[in-house]
Formats: C-alpha cells, sequence, structure tokens
C-alpha cells in the first residue's frame, strides 16, 4: 500500500497533476486536501462512493469550478482556476453523466456545435456528415451522423458525447460514470473504444465506483473516500478486495472510537433465537422487481422476511438497488411486481401515509432531500409524516407540537436545544437526530434505516447504534442499508449483500466476515443462499 | 427566543427598505430629468394619495383589487407554483359575480345577496385556476405557460360574451347590477365622498387573515409550504403532492376572482370588459415585494396602489408613465437586493455570535 504522504508529491512526467484539493460547498466540504496524477497514455480509474468528491474534483479539472485551495498543472502547466474553455484548448474532454446533446439535432450538428464548417457564411451541412463520419471511422466509434439525437439509445448517444470532446481535439478524457446507464453488451462496447483511444495515446480518466470495471480497465487507480484520496494503486499490484476497503473501510483516525463502541456489542446473531416460521414477520417482501430508467431491472425479484426484534443488514457497493429496493417498501417508488407486507398487511399498493400508519418508519438516505425539510424548524420537522397525529379538525395543535419538541430534542440530545432553529442551521450529526427522533420516537413495527450514520460526527454514530440496539431490543424489525461493512456487521442479526439488484446471500452475521462480504459485494463470489 | 424573533423581523423588514431606498433614488434621477424638483414631485404625490380622504380612498379602493391578486400569486408562491393567471381569474370572478347579482331579484336583502355573489366570484376565479391545476398535475404541463395562455382564452371569451350577449348598447359593459351590492365607505365616513372605496377591503382583510391561517396554523398549510420548499421531502413525509398542488391553484384563483367583487359590486354595479386593467399582474409584483407574506402582501399592496394613484396626482409635473417606470424600478430593486441584503445581513450578524 502507499503511504500517504507520498500521494500529495507530483509524480514526474505526470500529465494532470492535481495537488492539494479543497473545496466546499456552504458548510459542505466536497473535497480537502485531494490530489490526482494521471500520466500519460493511461486508463486511470477514480473510485469512490457516492458523494466522495469524484465528481467535484473532475469538474475543477475541466474549469466548470474553481478550487478553493491546491494546484491543478496539465502538462506541467499551471492551470489552477482555469475556465471551461481554456480546459477545451487544453486538450481535456469531459463526457458527463447527463448528456449535454441537443435532442433535436442530427449526431453531426451536435458534433461540430460550436466548430461548424461554413461554406459561403453558411452552416455546410455535408462538410459536417463527411467530417463525422471521417473521425467516426478514425477511431472505431460507430454513429449514423444523420440521425437526429432524440432517435438514439443511451450507448449511442454517450458515443455522440465522446466523438464531440475527441472533434474538439481532446487528448485527455475524463468520463463520469459512463456506465451508469449502458447495457452489458454497451458496457464491452465502450471498454473497446476506450482501450482503443489509449493505445492511439489517448489519457483517459474514468470516474466510477463500481470495481469489476475498475479492475477490467484500467492501468491506474485513485481511491476518495469523504473528499479525500485515500490510496494510488496500480491495477496489476491490487485486488477488488483492496480496493473495497480503501472505499468503505473505516477511517483510520476514526477507527478506534468507534471500534471501542462496537467493542461493547457480544457476537451478534450467534446466539439469538428465532421463531420457528415466518407467519409472525413484521416486514415480509415477496419477489419484489423495480425498474429503474430505460427499463433496467434495478431491482431484480428479491424476496426476504424480518422477525420483530430483528436486524436485517444489506450490504454492497452503491448503486446496486439498495436505494430503489428502500424506497419501493417506503412507497416512494413504484414496484413491478411483488408483495410487501407489514405485520401480515399487504400495503404493496398503499401510499406513503398509509404505509406510515401501518407501523412503517424510514430513515431516508438522504436527509437533505426527502429526511428534512431544511427551512422548517426543529418542531416542525419533528412532524414531518405525522402532521394529521399533530393536528385536530385539521388544525395544527400547537401545544402539543411544543411538547413533542421539548421532549424529543431532550431525549434525542439534539442541539442546540431550540425547537425554532431551521434545520439548516444543525451541524449534519443533529440533523440526523431530528430525522431519528422523529422516526424512532414514536411507535412503529418496522424501521427502514438507510445509511443512519452518514455524514455524522463519532459520537453521533455511537447513539444512533445504540439507539437501533435499544429497538431491536424493543421488539422492533429493523433494516439497515449501509455503505459502512462494519456497521452492518455490528448491528444485524443477518446480512444479505446486494448485487446488480439481488441478493446474492444471506448469511448470519456470526459467519460473516468483511473478506467474505466483499467478494459478494463485487460479484466474485455469486452464490445464491437465499 | 426573543433575539430571534428580532432576528427575524429584521431579515424580513430590512431588504424591502433598503429595495425602496434604491427606488427612491431612481426616482430622484428620473424626476429631476424632467427638470423637476423631487422632494416637490414627492410633497405632490403624498398629498394627493394619503393627504386627503378622496385620495386615500381611492388607495384603499386599489389597494383591496391588489391584496386579493397579491395574495392569490402569493399562496401559488408558496406552494412552488407560479400562478400567472390572476388577471383573468380575477376577470372571471368580477364576470360571474355580475351574472348572478343581474339574476337575482332587487328586493333580495344583501346579507342574502352579497354572500351569493361571493361564492360565485370565488367559484369564477376557482374554475379558472383548477384548469393550470389540473394539467400541471395530469399532464406535467408547465402551469405558468398554461395560466399565461389561459389569460388570453378567458379575457377573450369575457370579451365575446359581453360584446354579442350582455352590453348596454354603445358600452362594454353590462346593465346596472342592483342585487348584492356592496356598501361604499363613504355611507359610513362621509369624507370618503366620491372615492371607490368600499367594504370589499373588510373583506380582504378577512381574506388574508385566513390565508395565514391557513398558511401557518393548518395541516394543510404545513403540507402545502413543505411541498414548495422540498417537493421530494414532501413526498415521503405522506403529502400527496399533486393534490396540494390541484388545490392550491384552484384556491389560488378563487382568491384572485373574489377581487373582482370591489370593482363590480363596490364600485361601478356593473361588469366593464377589462376591468381587471393588469392588477392581476401587478399581484405578482405586490407577492413578491411583500416575500409573500400575507401581512407583507397588504403592506405590498398600500405601497402599489399609493403609487398607482400618486402617478394621477403627479402627472402635470412629470408623466404618469413615470411612476410606472418606478413600479418596475422597486420591483427589480426588490427581487435584486433581497436576497442581497439578507446575505449581507447574516454575514454583518456573524462575528457578533462569534
Amino acid at each position: 500500500m502507499t503511504a500517504s504522504p507520498q500521494q500529495q508529491t507530483a509524480q514526474p512526467g505526470a500529465i494532470i497533476s492535481m495537488q492539494r484539493i479543497d473545496k466546499s460547498f456552504g458548510p459542505v466540504q466536497a473535497n480537502r486536501d485531494a490530489s490526482l496524477q494521471v500520466m500519460p497514455g493511461e486508463i486511470h480509474a477514480l473510485v469512490g462512493e457516492n458523494g466522495a468528491g469524484k465528481s467535484t474534483l473532475m469538474r475543477i479539472l475541466g474549469g466548470l469550478m474553481k478550487p478553493d485551495g491546491g494546484m491543478v498543472e496539465v502538462n506541467g502547466r499551471d492551470v489552477t482556476g482555469w475556465s471551461t474553455n481554456e480546459a477545451i484548448d487544453a486538450g481535456i474532454g469531459v463526457v458527463h453523466q447527463h448528456f449535454m446533446l441537443v435532442p433535436t439535432l442530427t449526431v453531426a450538428e451536435n458534433i461540430v456545435l460550436g466548430h461548424e464548417p461554413l461554406k459561403n457564411g453558411m452552416f455546410d451541412a455535408a462538410r459536417a456528415i463527411a467530417d463525422v463520419t471521417a473521425l467516426s471511422s478514425e477511431t472505431g466509434l460507430a454513429v449514423s451522423p444523420a440521425r437526429k439525437i432524440s432517435e438514439l439509445s443511451v450507448g449511442e448517444a454517450q458515443r455522440v458525447e465522446i466523438l464531440k470532446t475527441l472533434f474538439r481535439g481532446a487528448k485527455i478524457l475524463v468520463l463520469d460514470e459512463p456506465t451508469a446507464v449502458l447495457s452489458p453488451p454497451e458496457v464491452k462496447e465502450l471498454w473497446t473504444v476506450l482501450r482503443r483511444l489509449r493505445d492511439a495515446g489517448g489519457t483517459i480518466v474514468l470516474i466510477t465506483h463500481r470495481l469489476d470495471e475498475v479492475m477490467d480497465l484500467s492501468d491506474t487507480i485513485t481511491v476518495m473516500r469523504a473528499g479525500r484520496t485515500i490510496e494510488r494503486l496500480k491495477t496489476s499490484a491490487t485486488n477488488p478486495a483492496e480496493i473495497a476497503r480503501a472505499m468503505v473501510g473505516r477511517d483510520v483516525a476514526l477507527m478506534s472510537r468507534e471500534a471501542a463502541a462496537f467493542g461493547e456489542v457480544p457476537a451478534v446473531g450467534a446466539d439469538r433465537v428465532y421463531p420457528p416460521n415466518d407467519f409472525s414477520a413484521a416486514l415480509e417482501v415477496t419477489d419484489l422487481v423495480v425498474t429503474g430508467a430505460r427499463n433496467t431491472r434495478v431491482v431484480d425479484g428479491v424476496t426476504f422476511a424480518i422477525q420483530p426484534g430483528e436486524i436485517l443488514g444489506i450490504a454492497g457497493v452503491e448503486g446496486n438497488g439498495q436505494t430503489e429496493l428502500i424506497e419501493a417498501i417506503a412507497g416512494l417508488r413504484k414496484s413491478v411486481t411483488g408483495n410487501i407486507r407489514i405485520a401480515g398487511h399487504d400495503i404493496t399498493d398503499a401510499d406513503v401515509a398509509e404505509r406510515r400508519e401501518a407501523g412503517l418508519s424510514h430513515i431516508p438516505e438522504d436527509r437533505h432531500r426527502r429526511g428534512l425539510i431544511l427551512d422548517y424548524s426543529i418542531a416542525d420537522n419533528l412532524l414531518l409524516g405525522l402532521q394529521s397525529e399533530f393536528s385536530r379538525k385539521g388544525v395544527l395543535d400547537a401545544d402539543r407540537i411544543a411538547d413533542n419538541a421539548q421532549t424529543m430534542i431532550e431525549s434525542f440530545d439534539i442541539r442546540p436545544p431550540s425547537p425554532e432553529l431551521p434545520a439548516r442551521a444543525l451541524s449534519g450529526g443533529n440533523q440526523q437526530k431530528v430525522v431519528i427522533a422523529r422516526e424512532m420516537g414514536q411507535d412503529f413495527t418496522v424501521l427502514l434505516a438507510s445509511q443512519p450514520t452518514r455524514g455524522v460526527d463519532v459520537g453521533a454514530i455511537e447513539f444512533i447504534h445504540d439507539r437501533l440496539r435499544a429497538a431491536r431490543a424493543a421488539n422492533k424489525a429493523i433494516l439497515l442499508v449501509s455503505a459502512e461493512l462494519n456497521e452492518v456487521l455490528a448491528l444485524a442479526d443477518r446480512v444479505a449483500v446486494m448485487y446488480r439488484g439481488r441478493f446474492a446471500v444471506v448469511m448470519p452475521a456470526s459467519e460473516a466476515t468483511e473478506d467474505v462480504l466483499g467478494e459478494y459485494m463485487i460479484g466474485t463470489r455469486k452464490v445464491s443462499a437465499a | 427566543m426573543t433575539s430571534e424573533f428580532r432576528e427575524k423581523l429584521e431579515e424580513a423588514l430590512f431588504p424591502p427598505f433598503v429595495a425602496l431606498l434604491v427606488a427612491l433614488i431612481c426616482g430622484d434621477l428620473l424626476i429631476m430629468s424632467y427638470g423637476q424638483s423631487p422632494s416637490s414631485v414627492y410633497r405632490l404625490l403624498i398629498e394627493g394619495t394619503w393627504g386627503n380622504a378622496y385620495g386615500f380612498g381611492q388607495v384603499l379602493y386599489k389597494t383591496t383589487t391588489l391584496a386579493f391578486t397579491g395574495l392569490a400569486v402569493s399562496l401559488g408562491i408558496r406552494a412552488g407554483l407560479f400562478n400567472v393567471g390572476a388577471e383573468s381569474q380575477l376577470a372571471a370572478g368580477g364576470f360571474l359575480a355580475a351574472l348572478v347579482g343581474l339574476a337575482l331579484s332587487p328586493a333580495i336583502p344583501g346579507f342574502v345577496a352579497i354572500p351569493l355573489c361571493m361564492i360565485a366570484a370565488a367559484a369564477g376565479g376557482a374554475v379558472v385556476g383548477a384548469i393550470p391545476g389540473y394539467l400541471r398535475v395530469r399532464f406535467g404541463a408547465h402551469e405558468v405557460i398554461v395560466t399565461i395562455m389561459l389569460n388570453f382564452v378567458v379575457l377573450a371569451l369575457l370579451n365575446w360574451f359581453i360584446a354579442n350577449h350582455l352590453h348596454v348598447p354603445e358600452t362594454l359593459h353590462t346593465p346596472e347590477i342592483r342585487a348584492g351590492v356592496v356598501p361604499r365607505l363613504s355611507q359610513y365616513i362621509p369624507a370618503f365622498h366620491g372615492s371607490a372605496a368600499n367594504l370589499t377591503i373588510i373583506l380582504a382583510l378577512i381574506v388574508a387573515a385566513l390565508v395565514w391561517f391557513g398558511l401557518f396554523r393548518t395541516r394543510r398549510g404545513y403540507e402545502l409550504r413543505a411541498v414548495g420548499l422540498q417537493p421530494d421531502a414532501a413526498e415521503y413525509g405522506g403529502v400527496n403532492v399533486g393534490g396540494i398542488w390541484f388545490r392550491a391553484l384552484t384556491t389560488s384563483g378563487a382568491i384572485a376572482g373574489l377581487g373582482g367583487i370591489n370593482y363590480v359590486l363596490g364600485y361601478k354595479h356593473y361588469y366593464e370588459d377589462g376591468f381587471a386593467g393588469g392588477s392581476g399582474f401587478l399581484g405578482i409584483a405586490v407577492a413578491l415585494v411583500g416575500r409573500n407574506h400575507p401581512v407583507g402582501v397588504i403592506l405590498a399592496a398600500l405601497f402599489f396602489a399609493t403609487l398607482s394613484q400618486g402617478g394621477l396626482a403627479i402627472h402635470a409635473f412629470v408623466p404618469k408613465q413615470m411612476v410606472e417606470v418606478l413600479q418596475g424600478v422597486v420591483i427589480l430593486a426588490v427581487a435584486m437586493s433581497v436576497p442581497e441584503v439578507r446575505q449581507a445581513l447574516r454575514l454583518a450578524r456573524k462575528p457578533a455570535k462569534a
């Protein structure tokens, strides 16, 4: 493993050298002391989970954002804080996750946009088509120049995006999660194209969080976590488990206190006695299928049951259907087929409010988008989803709301303890406490806990873990999804690994180790034990 | 608690104040460009509006219509919707109120006839508001486009109906309405004699109070504001986002429609084609300057009504259009300076707290 101080030093001969990059958005630090060294002629994978700061780093490279601190060098020239036009002129081409194409124009028109060939001052369509055809056969990126973008598949549209950057003379290609929207054969095609571009002397930076792709394609790997650069690895000298550990593993500084918290737990799951059958299951999910964009099956036939007093943990690399599974159970996303029951009641077709009434609580993975209304006060946020219970004949009961806020602030230690403060003003940990107070402070049968400790400090992590254990002791059923493997292992009685929309394995937590789970997470082990 | 309240009050009052100051300076420059003295023109403007009972009555009358359209637009914005259709909703409300007023026998007492006309006015506006609401929820059609286009459709339909079926010859208005007429303020305070101010202003204040109560004290209001701020979080909280959108636009239309009472039953006692005269569009500015709070909306309505009436008072010295330019400057100043000033205010506070 590379020692971290060395990562900061520039590699001689690097074509891209980003050093000690800092960038924050308000209170959120997207990059802190991040660095990236890319050698000419290599495919460099930039890996890390959602929110690790990969895209921000690439936006800085592409001139879309200016860093708060640090230095960016391209071809040995200091270009810190340059503009997008300067980046394009210097040969950097960014292919965004969301395509930047004009759907009503043709492929050729999109590719030459901004550099249109002219004849007598008019757009020369024939020349544009000829130029694009030439470039297409030169690079092996097959496209039909005269078709409209709106008629293309995603894979074709992506080829157009790549051609567009090459047409502008890109020598360094940055691809942001290029496979997120592609089907497996389209991915294979893309790989061929990228290898050919590299072999022709191009440099490629690939942003991804899928380890199989990284191993398959890249020459060098930079791992990011929580805005920092964790490791720089040679692909030939590493293995998926090592990358996974760097991606989702624990921070060393954080580790000691967290381990102390986990240490109190006896071998979970080992000596627990379950009811002998599923009749008393608190949550039953049967053959659930959820489709995403372009009719891909993001949740592909998942079946499980959780007993009262049990925590089922779902591990997995993000983007394997965990989010969609939780949203489908919560009623925020339509399921195509399958059945969901809470304590025997069928809630498959119920709306969000009805599911809550049936005893469902939900800690959402994104508290800023879903879990909180940032401009509402703490008191008002504590009633989101419970607004009917806190009103009489349609009028909000101010006294009970104030009492509730006071009680929750005290018992969940929300700081500062001012009920009228907007949620926006709280720290991440205290915002999460507001969500947890609301979802766990009232009676419930089933709790969906999605990334319950994401972005909160160590003290709050311990607090949240204690709450989850207390809820299990009180006979609640909990479905826990976490990107932190050690969190799943520490809390869950059974662990399921989700891979490409399915449960790759379900096993008692007592039998699970990080290494075994890691192999299921990246798909190198594929036994369905469920 | 008290310091938080003071901070909130500062944030509510300080930015519009700065905006006014900016507008005032622009006004000075405009007036001087006509070779007039700003102080004497402003004095004339105040004397013509707040300085005498008739002028003040006219201000109150104009405030009333603007309060309705401003409240209508602000309710939409609270739900995250931009209702640009208050103009045609106002007209439709006035039209239906006139129809009911004409249909009723003059013998029917006011306490029966006026509520019936009010229901008709609200219903007229509500229908015009419900259409974009339905289209938004059912087909995702953007309410801005639909409300703008519906203005043309509704106003043209009303024009056709009046011109072909219901006008007094040589005019574009209906015959005089005898049932459901709202008394003028001058019946109670003789000094207002001659001004159009009428009791509809009480209705405006009641509606403002109801909007405030509805927004901040009821479950639906809680849900509506949640939808306006973060639709994803509202959905997570079990709120039917589409249902809120439909209700918000319908209610918004109903409020704008009620404003039609002011002209039709309070002032002229007939429906006249084009009576809305831009009050619906000015309602957008009123909502904006009033920061979408019912109290702010009433104050902003008073302010714009003063400017509008004041324009008549000063047009011997400067063109009346100057006041319209000034209105535009106020809107721009508020739109641009409010976020900036609030930011500066927060920055200025920070070191004091640290």
